[in-house]
């Protein structure tokens, strides 16, 4: 089929050619219908996936494409309807079950224990023992290294998840689905947390397996992945499937218009702004051993893209600006005023906001509903009163305003954001910053997970922001939104600064000509 | 590679409009229920084995919720506490120590006068405040300990339950103090014996209030959903959690006020195991260990339950050690269901 993976000669030898089997289709879904308290997520859908092609699954936030992938997986059972592999009918009542009859799965969310290690993470449950039947640890690390060699990743399998950026988790998780062996792997938003780089690798990956003989299932938001490496797509909204196509009969727009419904003219509706004046000036800002002498200004309705590498620096160089984790020397200096900030509260109270890069760790407030998520970061002002008492009617009311503008897909604000599919929360937690009408707004990877058309919705709100006057800081992995969406572009390389680029000379080559200098 | 549909399926509706909505039907209906559920077991066994009503008794009911109240009082605070994703193991031996040290401010002094003519009865308040400020103090230093030292609240307390126990029995040398003035008394007494009930709901409301519609309550939950995502929101959570904590702390000395004025004598050994009632009274109203779930309502639901079954128990004359034995199951029953239900939720 291809191959273009001559480099990965190392994965084919080590992962054994697929058996032939009796059907057309190594996965097939018939009817599956599942509901939740509530919602419908999935109506008599079906899907069929070839083996040794890459099927990608299309659709806005809430479409209902990982509740399929998790009925797949044998996470939820389906209310109706069946899961044929290899042409045979398989009842999945446990993920355990799923992954012995050969189906793989990376989740949306990252789900690697933190305190262990990454070796620990990959091969959980399938641990190497000694003659004593205890764990032997040496083979574990040697296993996992040899994974990374076939699989070029360069980690160390003794570190633990917690030391790792949310990439590098990303690129264990597709190494510990890869260990699997299966016949079918599912790939729910794998490249929502990683650079160009690191989607290059994940893609060389994926084109190596399909020549194998495995049926890939892709979930992607970015549409010019999607022609890349995608032989075939589904289409599905509001829990229904709406078509079958193969990628080399339809248009990029095509795909669009039958995800929501309407064509999306402008994708980063940029617009040239009035700068004003410097209302953030960074110099020489470091951390230790992370970053150093990074040194900045952003203008009142600038926006200032961050571009790099995973691991680069950039999510950090952003916490240390709100206080989450300060930095150890330099100045920060807002509205003329040198401060000194040592927590995220000290930010907030200067106009600062913002999004974290990983909704699950520093963003959700899992058992919490969707009010009290957009409410969290304006409990300290105007809506509270002197008693202390909430202003719940009035904030239920911007809630549901900044839920129609992002198009959350929710019955109401007192669902649990826990019940609600990633690329909504991400939006809840955009929500949440905007609620604090912030003059200088940092966004880490805010697109991340959200649909096309909420994309450019979101993009239209920055530019508005943008013409308010607010500033803004973007760090971003997808290129496109960098350049189609800054006004400059500070480029980072392994915790320093290797260029700030003018939007007129930005382009692709020469960022990431700076980013892997 | 085909298309195997056409496009004629696609047609679009405007998503719903999202409009106000009231929060969904009260968690607690279920819990509820189960009270009602055993209040009528016990009835219809009290009719079967003991040949009288177990709930057409006045005498009885007020019992149980007297017992209640000192609990319930601790509970209230407690819930707090796991609410943030912690643990309070101190309460029971706050109590003695607040009891103890205030019972001494709560003497009347028939007795000394004999002695020193010059003294007086002090008035009600003293005790009353030095009872209710010794268990902030423990409380503040609990939490004190847990946001500055960073060690888990379930040692933190740990080591307050102890030595506190020890400062109760150091204080008198173990004896019990009692013989308490007529104002003192009333806060065990009073309103016609009611009193302590009174303060368990007065406390109970005004912290489900608290809990539901202030800030204060907001950071509550939100630290035990997220801490991390409490700090990033802008949530001081160390000066938080020390405030959640010195309220638990409050709470079990006032909860010891009521005891020694109910039971008109203080004991260093009093409270024990109270600290473990009023987790099971929380734990039992649906208020989740894993932190950021629960309600104050459940927690005094669940109060009752236990109330109920003790009593309940000793109206059926079953022997004290099968009692203890049964209420350590129902807890472990009640953990299960919840656990129970959360996944349920969870998965569909
Ligand atoms: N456990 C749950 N309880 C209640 N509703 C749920 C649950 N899981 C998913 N849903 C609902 O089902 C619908 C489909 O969600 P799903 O996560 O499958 O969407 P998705 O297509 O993967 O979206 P995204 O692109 O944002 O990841 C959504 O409306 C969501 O709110
Ligand atoms: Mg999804």
């Amino acid at each position: 089929m291809n191959s273009a993976s001559a480099e990965l000669m190392s994965v084919t030898d080590a992962i054994p050619v697929k058996k032939a089997f009796n059907s057309e289709y190594v996965l097939e879904v018939r009817d599956v219908r599942k509901e939740f308290p509530g919602v419908v997520a999935l109506d008599n859908v079906s899907l069929r996936i070839r083996p040794g092609t890459v099927h990608a699954l299309m659709g806005e936030n809430g479409a209902g494409k990982s509740t399929l992938m998790k009925i797949i997986a044998g996470i939820y059972q389906p209310d109706r309807g069946e899961v044929r592999l290899r042409g045979e009918k398989v009842w999945l009542p446990t993920p355990l079950a799923a992954q012995e009859a050969g189906i793989a799965m990376i989740h949306q969310e990252l789900l690697l224990m933190n305190p262990m290690t990454v070796a620990e993470n990959i091969w959980i449950r399938r641990e190497p023992k000694n003659r004593f039947g205890l764990v032997d640890h040496v083979a574990m690390n040697r296993m996992t290294q040899e994974l990374f060699d076939r699989l070029n990743i360069d980690l160390d399998p003794e570190s633990e998840i917690s030391e790792l950026s949310v990439a590098n988790r990303q690129m264990v998780e597709i190494a510990k689905a890869v260990s699997f062996n299966s016949d079918v792997l599912i790939m729910d938003e794998p490249t929502s947390a990683i650079t160009e780089k690191e989607v290059e690798h994940l893609f060389q990956i994926i084109r190596d397996l399909r020549a194998r003989g495995i049926g890939i299932v892709y979930i992607t938001h970015k549409m010019n992945e999607l022609f890349e490496i995608a032989d075939e797509f589904s289409v599905f909204r509001d829990g229904q499937y709406i078509a079958t196509c193969a990628s080399s009969d339809v248009t990029r727009d095509d795909i669009i218009r039958m995800m929501v419904g309407r064509d999306i003219t402008q994708m980063f509706p940029k617009e040239e702004v009035e700068l004003g004046d410097v209302v953030l000036s960074v110099k020489n800002l470091t951390r230790d051993g992370v970053f150093r002498d990074v040194s900045f200004d952003v203008r009142a309705g600038e926006i200032l893209g961050f571009a790099g590498l995973v691991g680069s620096g950039r999510s950090d160089v952003a916490e240390a600006l709100f206080g989450v984790k300060p930095a150890d020397s330099g100045t920060i200096n807002v509205f003329g005023q040198d401060v000194k900030i040592t927590n995220p509260h000290q930010a907030i109270k200067l106009g600062m906001a913002f999004l974290t890069e990983d909704r699950k760790e520093t963003g959700c407030f899992l058992p919490l509903d969707i009010q009290e998520n957009i409410q969290a970061a304006v409990l300290h002002d105007q809506y509270v009163d002197g008693a202390g008492f909430v202003a719940e009617n009035v904030l239920e009311d911007r809630s549901i305003e900044i839920c129609q503008r992002l198009r959350v897909k929710t019955p109401n604000m007192h669902e649990r954001i826990e019940n609600l599919s990633g690329g909504n929360q991400q939006k809840v937690l955009i929500g949440r910053w905007l609620l604090t009408n912030p003059k200088i707004l940092i966004l880490d990877e805010p697109t991340r997970g959200i649909d096309v058309g909420a994309k450019a919705e979101i993009h239209s709100l920055i530019t508005q922001l943008a013409h308010e006057g607010v500033a803004v800081i973007m760090i971003s992995s997808e290129m496109p939104e960098v350049l189609g969406m800054s006004d400059r572009v500070l480029v980072m390389h392994e915790g320093h600064v290797t260029g700030i680029v003018d939007r007129s000379e930005a382009d692709q080559v020469t960022i990431m000509d700076l980013a892997a200098r | 590679m085909t298309m195997s549909t056409t496009g004629d399926r696609v047609e679009f509706t405007e998503r719903k409009a999202l409009t106000k909505t009231r929060k969904k039907m009260p968690p607690e209906l279920s819990i509820l229920l189960v009270l009602l559920g055993i209040s009528v077991f016990f009835e219809v066994l009290g009719w079967m084995l003991v040949g009288q009503s177990f709930l057409a008794n006045m005498s009885r009911l007020q019992i149980i919720i007297l017992q209640v109240s000192v609990i319930g009082i601790i509970a209230v605070g407690v819930t707090q506490v796991i609410i943030t994703g912690g643990i309070d193991l101190s309460s029971g031996s706050v109590v003695a120590m607040s009891a103890m040290i205030a019972a001494t401010f709560a003497q009347n002094s028939e007795w000394p006068k004999l002695i020193h003519p010059g003294l007086t009865d002090l008035p009600f308040i003293v005790p009353l405040l030095v009872g209710v400020g010794i268990g902030a103090l423990a409380g503040f230093i609990n939490g004190w300990l847990i946001t500055k030292t960073k060690i888990p609240p379930f040692i933190a307390t740990l080591g307050m339950m102890v030595s506190a126990r020890g400062i109760a029995r150091w204080y008198t040398d173990g004896s019990p103090v009692s013989g308490f003035t007529e104002g003192f008394a009333m806060l065990g007494n009073g309103l016609d014996r009611w009193m302590p009930v009174v303060i368990f709901l007065a406390v109970a409301a005004f912290f489900h209030v608290v809990m539901r519609y202030t800030r204060f309550g907001k950071f509550t939950y939100a630290i035990g959903a997220n801490p991390q995502a409490a700090r990033v929101s802008g949530i001081n959570i160390d000066a938080h959690l020390i405030k959640v904590y010195t309220i638990a702390g409050l709470l079990a000395g006032l909860a010891a006020m009521v005891a020694i004025a109910r039971i008109k004598t203080a004991q260093a050994g009093m409270g024990m195991m109270y600290e473990l009632d009023a987790i099971a009274a929380a734990v039992i109203g649906g208020v989740s260990l894993s932190g950021g779930r629960g309600r104050i309502t459940g927690t005094v639901i669940g109060a009752l339950i236990l109330g109920v079954m003790l009593s309940g128990f000793t109206f059926l004359r079953i022997d004290a050690y099968y009692q203890d034995i049964i209420k350590g199951g129902i807890i472990v029953v009640a953990v299960v269901v919840d656990q129970h239900r959360q996944n349920k939720r969870k998965k569909s």
